[in-house]
């Protein structure tokens, strides 16, 4: 026994202090990977703050050589401006938060609590978004909205969000709510509570985490997805950013691609993105964990 | 809890919305699609039923298997890069020092952003003369003159796209890898550091048995993510040359707007949602072991 630890011991040292190079190289390579990574994000955010004639430079310079928002002033009155897109967007996402939780939360409640017959047949329904790729749904889709008339909406866009959020959101709260211990729930229940109250204080409060994880992986989904908006979406004051940006990747009016202003719109894209990632890091790598292998 | 009729019925009414929603938004969709494929429509004139005619059109027509064929080599180039590549970065960053985390973090980043936008980034990354990528390469003498990468050569495209789609999202294989590897019992660590073996050694005897089965699953994901690829292509090569470049998902969806051959269209997506649920049946096969 003292044997094996003392062992143990002399090798950790060992493995700690003969690969010092080793440690020096690993680093080096940390820092070259990051700089991969970083350096598309960065030359982006930099061409967006380039004066105009060098923003449409050929060949490109790297760094600017002066300092303008000309970019972004031409982006905040590009086409039907970009407030419009940027409400498009932000609308869309939060009515898919919306959306998303209050189908799911109840839903889950039921298949986590109630002796509901056939609930697993129902649960396995359920993620059947999951079977079908929404790709290639789309076709039928456009048809039902432009009869209810609920194409070139925020709500349409919201609601085919929502079908694709559905079956994660579904069984990530599922998990979640049978976690809640039953003691809370029967201690309230014997007080009377309605499992509508129960639900609300109990359950909820306690699957927190999970509700932060389900919000945010919609919020990332919607603010992001390209080809439901691009079928659903035909008119220009009703696209999304995505939908504006790459619009104008194409205009070729007055001597091609503003290419300043692109960025300063890939800019604006990307910044609510990274900050909710950067501030709820846990949360999301949590979620994909459950959600993609579990 | 709740085992009462009424009981019951709570639960019931607390299901419905998300049944109903599925029901209409989901599953009616599916059903009319499935109806559309044995029909021409193209929306002017009304549905003509004709049998698995739009079948044996997709299996003659030319653009359907240039395009099925590209998707797959885009998938099959794409997924070991994303696999080994994203493995590679989870053995460097699955320790928990400050450095690696930082890494880790920083990988994951592009994960985040949306698929669009990040094509955007890289179509004008790789833009011929106000491209940062040419400018790049011309200054290190790799190259004389500038490159035509997107829209030009299908190959050079691809290659590009590539390149812009494993910076986008390699860090997603990286991140499940890591919580694989780091749920690893440390006992284990610790026995195979005690036998004397060596760093490759625990990682091919120990480490990656003891993954396999994420990596396989985060395969699967990936596999079926690659055959569903439109937006990177949509933005950066618009399908050029000639449609070369073009994915299946491309080409249902000009089948079914700019051409309006709806009926068509249905049948290429429901050939397409096939092929996509042999992947998918089989990762959930794997995912269901997990619980036993």
């Amino acid at each position: 026994m003292t044997a094996t630890v003392a062992l143990r011991r002399s090798r950790t040292v060992a493995a700690r202090s003969r690969p010092r190079r080793a440690r020096y190289l690993l680093g080096a390579l940390c820092i070259a990977i990051c700089t991969v990574m970083l350096l598309p994000l960065l030359m982006s955010v930099l061409a967006s703050v380039k004066p105009t004639a060098e923003a449409a430079a050929s060949p490109p310079t790297y760094l600017p050589h002066g300092l303008s928002l000309d970019s972004y002033e031409r982006l905040w009155t590009y086409q039907q401006g970009l407030p419009t897109y940027l409400a498009n967007s932000l609308g869309t996402a939060l009515l898919t938060i919306a959306f998303t939780l209050l189908l799911t939360i109840p839903a889950a409640y039921a298949l986590a609590r109630f002796p509901i017959p056939g609930k697993e047949v129902i649960f396995v329904f359920l993620l059947l978004a999951l079977i079908v790729p929404y790709q290639a749904l789309l076709t039928p889709m456009f048809l039902l909205f432009a009869r209810v008339g609920l194409t070139n909406t925020l709500v349409g866009l919201a609601i085919l969000h929502t079908a694709i959020q559905l079956p994660l959101s579904l069984y990530v709260l599922r998990n979640s709510f049978s976690a809640v211990p039953r003691e809370l729930e029967e201690a309230a229940i014997t007080d009377g509570a309605s499992s509508w109250k129960v639900l609300l204080r109990i359950c909820v409060p306690s699957a927190r985490p999970a509700i932060v994880t389900v919000a945010l992986f919609a919020f990332i989904m919607s603010w992001n997805e390209f080809l439901g908006a691009l079928v659903l979406m035909s008119r220009g004051s009703s696209f999304t950013l995505p939908l504006i940006l790459a619009a104008a990747r194409t205009e070729t009016s007055l001597g091609g691609t503003d290419w300043g202003m692109l960025q300063a719109g890939i800019t604006i894209s990307i910044i609510p993105c990274v900050l909710v990632y950067l501030l709820l890091q846990r949360y999301y790598v949590t979620g994909l964990m459950s959600g993609a292998v579990k | 809890m709740y085992r009462t009729r009424r009981g019951r019925l709570t639960g019931i009414a607390y299901l419905a919305p998300a049944v109903l929603f599925v029901l209409v938004f989901t599953a009616y969709p599916l059903g009319q699609m499935i109806w559309m494929s044995f029909h021409n429509w193209s929306l002017i004139t009304p549905p003509r039923y004709v049998g698995l005619a739009n079948y044996r059109r997709a299996f003659g027509d030319g653009q359907f298997w240039v395009s099925f064929a590209f998707t797959l080599k885009y998938t099959a180039i794409i997924t070991p890069i994303l696999i080994v590549g994203g493995y590679l970065l989870a053995l460097l960053t699955s320790q928990n020092s400050r450095m690696r985390r930082f890494t880790r973090t920083t990988v994951f980043i592009p994960v985040v952003i949306g698929l669009g936008v990040s094509s955007l980034l890289w179509y004008w990354l790789f833009s011929t003369d106000f491209g940062l990528v040419n400018r790049a390469l011309q200054d290190l003498g790799v190259i004389d003159k500038p490159v035509l990468w997107l829209g030009v050569d299908a190959d050079r495209s691809n290659l590009a796209i590539i390149a812009s789609v494993t910076w986008k999202v390699i860090g997603f294989g990286m991140i499940l890898f890591v919580g694989a590897i780091q749920a690893i019992p440390t006992e284990i660590h610790e026995a195979s550091l005690v036998d004397g073996a060596s760093y490759w050694q625990r990682v091919t005897r120990v480490i990656l048995p003891l993954t396999l089965r994420t990596v396989l699953v985060v395969t699967l994901v990936s596999v079926i993510g690659s055959l569903l690829a439109f937006d990177q292509f949509y933005i950066m090569t618009a399908g050029q040359p000639q449609n070369e470049t073009a994915t299946s998902v491309f080409y249902v969806y000009l089948n079914s707007f700019p051409y309006l051959r709806l009926g068509y269209g249905a049948a290429l997506s429901l050939i397409l949602a096939l092929t996509i649920l042999a992947f998918t049946v089989v990762q959930l096969l794997l995912t269901r072991r997990s619980h036993a």
